[in-house]
Parts: structure tokens; C-alpha cells; sequence
């Protein structure tokens, strides 16, 4: 996927890794222009508000070997609007992707069929139109790409998958703290 | 007072006398309170050349370098310069006006995306939108360029944040949670270095730009321990070029006795440089023997391109003491007599038996000022010869765009580095094809009567794409040829009213510069000399440093024919 970190040793690795960063304009093409000059391919993103406000929390699904990785965990780290990278295959962690997938519904017995499938992955219907229906399916990626590969043979018409989001497991993490780190003017 | 007139205030408080800049529409609410302000601004005749003059009043200085451009094509031209010192990491500030804020996103008259067009190539930028927030992110803006890892960063203000009424305060907080850059080095680190060091038979200490900061350091480290040392083209001055341990440059165009100490040593302490391409040549072949100790204050920096065995993240200053206190004198002689004996088997030599060349005219600047000056370069062949038999003893006076490798930067640079240090002599070594690139510049040089000395190596080429062409391209020289159409420098020095001279001999040149490095005054000297004239050693581009190129300096037919010598 990429030369960089050529200090990196093992094979290629996916990495699900989380970034806080600040609600600042511009952050974002911060962090994907420096994807993008350093070469790294981002398989997946999400972005939202976080528990702290004027924080965010992004997380990435990006593959590459250790090296390449911490490589750019620390290029992360310098973004001035950088506060916390973590990576999440380093440590006990929970993550889930949220897919809305509308499949088309041609007869009443392919209705039967589908909703039974739905039924048997735990996907909630959240739209019920008489050519199709939507269903949610969250999970993580394996469950998503089953799903579709098992509405496949009925018709996918759309679908959107929101990518990977991450957290460590740990209990222990004290709330984000952006006050305690304001230094004086110099 | 108006969101202009703050900026200047918050200037004044970041402790700024000297600004570089070119005005226009989107800025001029600045220049405006410039009029009333104390702070000296120097009117440089393209954007670009104020931020290579801000860039080297760092570099010379240690002060934060500051410039000032309009919008649209101002902030465009200031790119380069940017560039350049966030490759050198050197500490400026840049202040653009843009359009009006209602007009932001309308491709309005001389709009650009600046804060975009900038975010790779600065540390951090800023575009402002409250007015009461100028003096935080002025005082921000410093605090991030010249702490932890230096660099530039670009605060843009929009024209109407500059006319509107300032009702905050100058007693601001700093709020950047995300930065804390770690200067302490780690004791358990510095205690692993110090044993890895100790351990060593042959060791050699690396020191780059980050050395800069650092020269005592550096030195009592390399006195404590007498430790070989080799400088980078940015360590250059951060330990003297003269001293006994001193081993000269490393890399693609250094010196024998450096790479080879590469090859054969069993440690390298890397201390505040990043192991360029241009130093390490092909990584596999880098120091194959090596444990690698890298100190640095930029984690991202560590095992990036050369795995460290032993890192240490922190600022020299604080590093290289506590190293030292850990470590005795090294038992080093077996090594010594090796390093010596590649010292002397290859000095710095050329011939002279030809028309003049290049490195004559380079060493008979070195020799009138005795090393002590300033020396901007621009980028080439000459810049090589400069780093090779020019190199200064003092941190702060070698001043040359080593990583983005930028011609046009030595003829702003000089301006910078001469308003930085008063009363010093600067001499900008140039080629014929950089000068040109910047070369309005000696109209600021004038106005000024700044004592820099501008020594052009004319050899009518583009002559390091020429050496490339010679060597790797079958000798198809394509578009390096400039002879036919150069000024006659001399005039054009003249037409800007700066003292002239072509020089075509080396009793001329021998005579003319010690005259012109006496005057204290401009003074462009036009050296034309032998065109064929190559820098050597060379490690070709992809190859190991241990397959250094060494040919001859003969200016006559046997040129192209190149030694390559085992080790």
C-alpha cells in the first residue's frame, strides 16, 4: 500500500484508530490532506461530536504494516488540533458500523424471504415501501457483508455503511480534560 | 484601535522590531497602522523574498522571522518561502490580509484559499474571524512556531476583521491542548544512550539542524567523549567546520572520511536531524553495522526513514548535557587512526591548472574572511563546493535551503540574516542560474546598504542539472545552457546602483575579494568560470553510501570519468 516506514516490520495489518480532535475549522482536511501527502489510503471515516464539547472524535479504518502505522499515528499526533490518537487493535477494544441497506421486494413471497433473513440478523426494518424495504444492521463489517451478500440475489438498490467507529474497553479513562493543559501566553 | 492596529500591537508584545513585506489591496489596513507603529518594515520587491528574509532572520537570529503579504497572489508568492523554512524548520510567522469575510468563497478579486493552499507546507495556520481574537492567535502562532520542533506558521485576516473596532485584551491565554511538545528526554532513555555509547569501539556523532540551537552543547559533548563529528548541510556551524574531531558532511555530496565513518561505525548518536535521502542514500546500505541512538525533538521524526535502537525524544539542550554527564572519555584510538588516515588520503583538493573554477573562488571568500561571516547560498554546484570549503564555525552563520533545495532563497536570505546580525559581513555564494530567481532582491539590498558580498559562480549552466546530464543522461545537455543569454551582472548590479564586477581570472579574483569583504558595503562580484566543473565525491541517486562516485576535480577532457573507490 505504501513505502513509507520502512522502519515497519510484520505484515499488513487492518487498524481501526480514533482521533479527538478540536472543532476547528478545517480539521478534517487537516487530517485527510495528511492521509493524502503521505500516501495512506483510508479504507473508511466517520466523524462526530463527542461527549465533550467542541470536541470530535474521528475514527479510521486504514491498513499497513506496525512501521507504517506509527508512522502515522505520530504524524496525527502533531496536528496542532490533535489531541488523542488511539489505535484500537493495540488494546481491548468495542467497534461497530452501521449500514441502512433498501432492498427491492418484487413479490409477496420474496417479502416473506427477506424479512425472514432481516429477522435471523437481528435488522430492524425502518422503511416498509410495497417495491422495497430499508433495514439498519449494525455489527461489525463480517455481519454487514453477509447481509448483503444474502440480499444480493433479491436487489440491492442503495446502501451506505458508515464505516468502523471504535472505543477501548477500559472503564477507567478519565473524561476529556481540555482545561487542564491551557498554558500561559509566553 | 482597529483589528489592524492589534495585530501590530500583538506584534510588538511577541517582542518583533523588523517585519518583511509587500504590501497591497487586502493588507493595507495593516500598513496603515505600521505608519504610527515602531516596528521596522523592510519593503522587499516580491512576496516571496520577505519570507526567505523571515525565514533566515531565524536562522541567523534565533528570533522569530516575520513577513507580511496582501491576499490572492501575495499569500500565493509567499508558498515557496513557507515551504522552504517548514522543510528547514525554521521559525517564522506569515500575515496575509484576505477578501472581506461576507466575499470568502465568491472567487472575489485577488481571493485564494490561502489557509488551504498553505496547510501542508506550515506548521499551523490560522484564518481569523473575530476580531478580539487577533492578539490569542498572534501570541499562539509564535508559541507554536518557535517551540518544540520549529516552523511557519500563517495567520490570515480578512480585510474587514482589520478595519473593525478591537474591544478585547492583550493579556491572552494560550489554548492549544493538542500541542505539548516533550523537550525533557527521558531518563531511562538517555541512560540506555549513554550505555549503548559507552559500549561502542566506533562511534560517530551526527548532529543537523537541530544542532543549531545546541553548538555549547555539542561541543562539550564531543570534548567530554572525543567523539568523531560529522555536521549535515543544516548542522553546518553547529560544531566548527575547523575543530579536530570535525569529519565534514555526510551524504550524497560529502565527504570521503564521512561516509565511510558511516559504513564502518558500530554507533551513530543522531542528534536533531531526520536522515534524509540526501544523507543516508539508499537506507539498506546506511550504516549497515550501526546501533542508531536518535535524538530528537520531533517523535515523528524517530525510526521514520532509519530504525533507532535506542530513541530519545527531547531538545538537545536538555538531552546532550545529561548524555554527557553519564559518559566518560571513549577509548576511540584504533578508530581515530582509521578516520585520520581517510582524512589524509582525501583532503579537499581541486585543480587549478584551467580556466577559474567554481571551489577556488569559494576558498578565497573563505579565506578573507577567515570563516567569519555569514554565508547564504543559493542552490546548485555551488552550493555543494560552499558547504564543502565554506562551512562557518559559529551556530546561526551558515544559512542554505538544505530540504526543499529552493533557488532564489540566497539572495533574500542574505537580507534577513544581515538585518539579524548587525555589522556582520554576509556573503551569498550564487550561482547565475538561482541569482536570477530572486534577483529584484538588490534593489532592497541597495536601499538598505546592506555590507552583503553576492559572489556568483557563473558558469553560464544550470550546472548541477548539467553535472546529472553529464553523468546520467548521456551527456544530453537539455535546456541548462544560460551563457548566451545572461545579463552582464556587473551592469545590471550597476543599474541597481550596487558596486559591479565580471571577474574572468584568478589574480583578479584573488585581488578583489579581500577588497570587496573590506568595504562593509553591497558589493556583486561575477566570478566566470570553467563550465564543466563537477562536485565530487557524489553517491548517484538510489546508490549506497558506500558507493561513493570520487572523480577528479580536472577541468579538461578526462572529466566525466569517475574513480568509484571500494572501502
Amino acid at each position: 500500500m505504501k513505502a513509507q516506514g520502512t522502519a515497519g516490520e510484520g505484515g499488513v495489518r487492518r487498524h481501526v484508530l480514533s482521533v479527538t480532535v478540536r472543532d476547528r475549522p478545517g480539521v478534517l482536511s487537516r487530517i485527510s490532506g495528511l492521509f493524502a501527502r503521505r500516501g495512506y489510503n483510508i479504507e473508511s471515516l466517520s466523524v462526530a461530536q463527542s461527549e465533550t464539547p467542541g470536541l470530535s472524535r474521528t475514527s479510521f479504518v486504514i491498513s499497513g504494516e506496525q512501521g507504517t502505522i506509527e508512522q502515522l499515528q505520530k504524524q496525527l499526533q502533531k496536528l496542532i488540533d490533535v489531541l488523542k490518537v488511539t489505535d484500537h487493535s493495540e488494546g481491548p477494544s468495542v467497534d461497530r458500523e452501521l449500514m441502512l441497506i433498501k432492498v427491492a421486494v418484487r413479490t409477496p413471497e420474496d417479502r416473506v424471504e427477506i424479512r425472514q433473513i432481516a429477522q435471523d440478523f437481528r435488522a430492524r426494518i425502518i422503511d416498509v415501501d410495497r417495491n422495497a424495504l430499508v433495514f439498519e444492521v449494525t455489527g461489525d463489517e463480517g455481519k454487514s457483508n453477509a447481509f448483503i451478500d444474502q440480499m444480493r440475489e433479491f436487489g440491492i438498490l442503495e446502501l451506505i455503511r458508515t464505516g468502523r467507529v471504535a472505543l477501548t474497553r477500559s472503564a477507567s479513562l478519565r473524561p476529556t480534560d481540555v482545561t487542564s493543559t491551557t498554558s500561559r501566553a509566553a | 484601535m482597529n483589528g489592524a492596529a492589534a495585530v501590530l500591537k500583538a506584534l510588538e508584545r511577541q517582542g518583533v522590531t523588523i517585519v518583511f513585506g509587500h504590501p497591497g489591496g487586502a493588507i493595507m489596513p495593516v500598513y496603515d497602522a505600521l505608519y504610527d507603529s515602531p516596528i521596522k518594515h523592510v519593503l522587499v520587491r516580491h512576496e516571496q523574498a520577505g519570507a526567505h528574509a523571515a525565514d533566515a532572520y531565524y536562522r541567523a537570529s534565533g528570533r522569530v522571522g516575520v513577513c507580511f503579504a496582501t491576499s490572492g497572489p501575495g499569500a500565493t508568492n509567499l508558498v515557496t518561502g513557507l515551504a522552504t523554512a517548514h522543510m528547514d524548520s525554521s521559525a517564522m510567522v506569515a500575515i496575509t490580509g484576505n477578501v472581506p469575510s461576507a466575499l470568502i468563497g465568491t472567487d472575489a478579486f485577488q481571493e485564494a484559499d490561502v489557509t488551504g493552499i498553505t496547510l501542508p507546507v506550515t506548521k499551523h495556520n490560522y484564518l481569523v474571524q473575530h476580531v478580539d481574537d487577533i492578539p490569542r492567535v498572534i501570541a499562539e502562532a509564535f508559541h507554536i512556531a518557535r517551540t518544540g520542533r520549529p516552523g511557519p506558521v500563517l495567520v490570515d485576516i480578512p480585510k474587514d476583521i482589520q478595519m473593525m473596532e478591537f474591544t478585547g485584551t492583550f493579556d491572552v491565554e494560550i489554548d492549544l491542548p493538542g500541542y505539548r511538545p516533550t523537550v525533557v528526554g527521558h531518563a531511562r532513555q538517555i541512560k540506555r544512550a549513554a550505555e549503548a555509547i559507552a559500549a561502542a569501539q566506533r562511534p560517530v556523532l551526527m548532529v543537523g539542524g537541530g544542532g543549531q540551537v545546541a553548538a555549547d552543547e555539542v561541543m562539550a559533548f564531543a570534548e567530554a567523549t572525543g567523539i568523531p563529528v560529522i555536521t549535515t548541510l543544516m548542522g553546518i556551524g553547529a560544531y566548527p567546520a575547523g575543530a579536530g574531531q570535525a569529519l565534514g558532511m555526510p551524504g550524497m555530496h560529502g565527504t570521503v572520511t564521512a561516509n565511510r565513518a558511516i559504513t564502518h561505525c558500530d554507533l551513530i548518536v543522531g542528534a536533531g536531524l531526520r536522515f534524509d535521502d540526501r544523507v543516508t542514500g539508499k537506507i539498506s546500505r546506511f550504516a549497515p553495522n550501526a546501533t542508531i541512538v536518535h535524538i530528537d525533538v520531533d517523535p515523528a521524526e524517530i525510526s521514520k526513514l532509519v530504525k533507532a535502537h535506542v530513541p530519545v525524544v527531547g531538545d538537545l539542550r536538555d538531552v546532550l548535557p545529561r548524555l554527557t554527564e553519564l559518559l566518560g572519555r571513549l577509548e576511540l584510538d584504533d578508530w581515530w587512526q582509521q578516520l585520520r588516515t581517510w582524512r589524509d588520503m582525501y583532503p579537499e583538493r581541486f585543480k587549478t591548472d584551467k580556466p577559474l573554477v567554481s571551489q577556488e573562488v569559494i576558498q578565497m571568500l573563505e579565506r578573507a574572511t577567515a570563516g567569519d561571516c555569514v554565508v547564504t547560498t543559493e542552490v546548485g554546484q555551488h552550493q555543494m563546493f560552499a558547504a564543502r570549503l565554506f562551512p562557518t564555525s559559529r551556530p546561526r552563520t551558515w544559512i542554505s535551503s538544505g530540504g526543499l533545495g529552493t533557488m532564489g532563497f540566497g539572495l533574500p536570505a542574505a537580507i534577513g540574516a544581515s538585518f539579524a546580525r548587525p555589522g556582520e559581513t554576509v556573503v551569498c555564494v550564487a550561482g547565475d542560474g538561482s541569482i536570477q530567481m530572486n534577483i529584484q532582491e538588490l534593489a532592497t539590498i541597495y536601499k538598505h546598504q546592506l555590507p552583503i558580498v553576492i559572489a556568483i559562480c557563473n558558469n553560464g549552466m544550470l550546472g548541477m542539472v548539467r553535472q546529472w546530464q553529464e553523468m546520467f543522461h548521456a551527456e544530453r545537455y537539455s535546456e541548462v545552457y544560460l551563457a548566451d543569454s545572461n545579463p552582464d551582472f556587473a551592469k545590471l548590479a550597476e543599474a541597481y546602483g550596487i558596486e559591479g564586477h565580471n571577474v574572468f581570472d584568478r589574480e583578479t579574483a584573488a585581488r578583489i575579494i579581500p577588497e570587496a569583504i573590506a568595504k562593509k558595503k553591497p558589493v556583486l562580484i561575477n566570478f566566470v568560470v570553467y563550465e564543466s566543473e563537477k562536485v565530487f565525491p557524489m553517491i548517484p541517486a538510489g546508490a549506497g553510501i558506500d558507493e561513493m562516485v570520487i572523480g577528479d576535480q580536472e577541468p579538461d577532457e578526462g572529466d566525466g570519468v569517475a574513480e568509484k573507490v571500494g572501502v
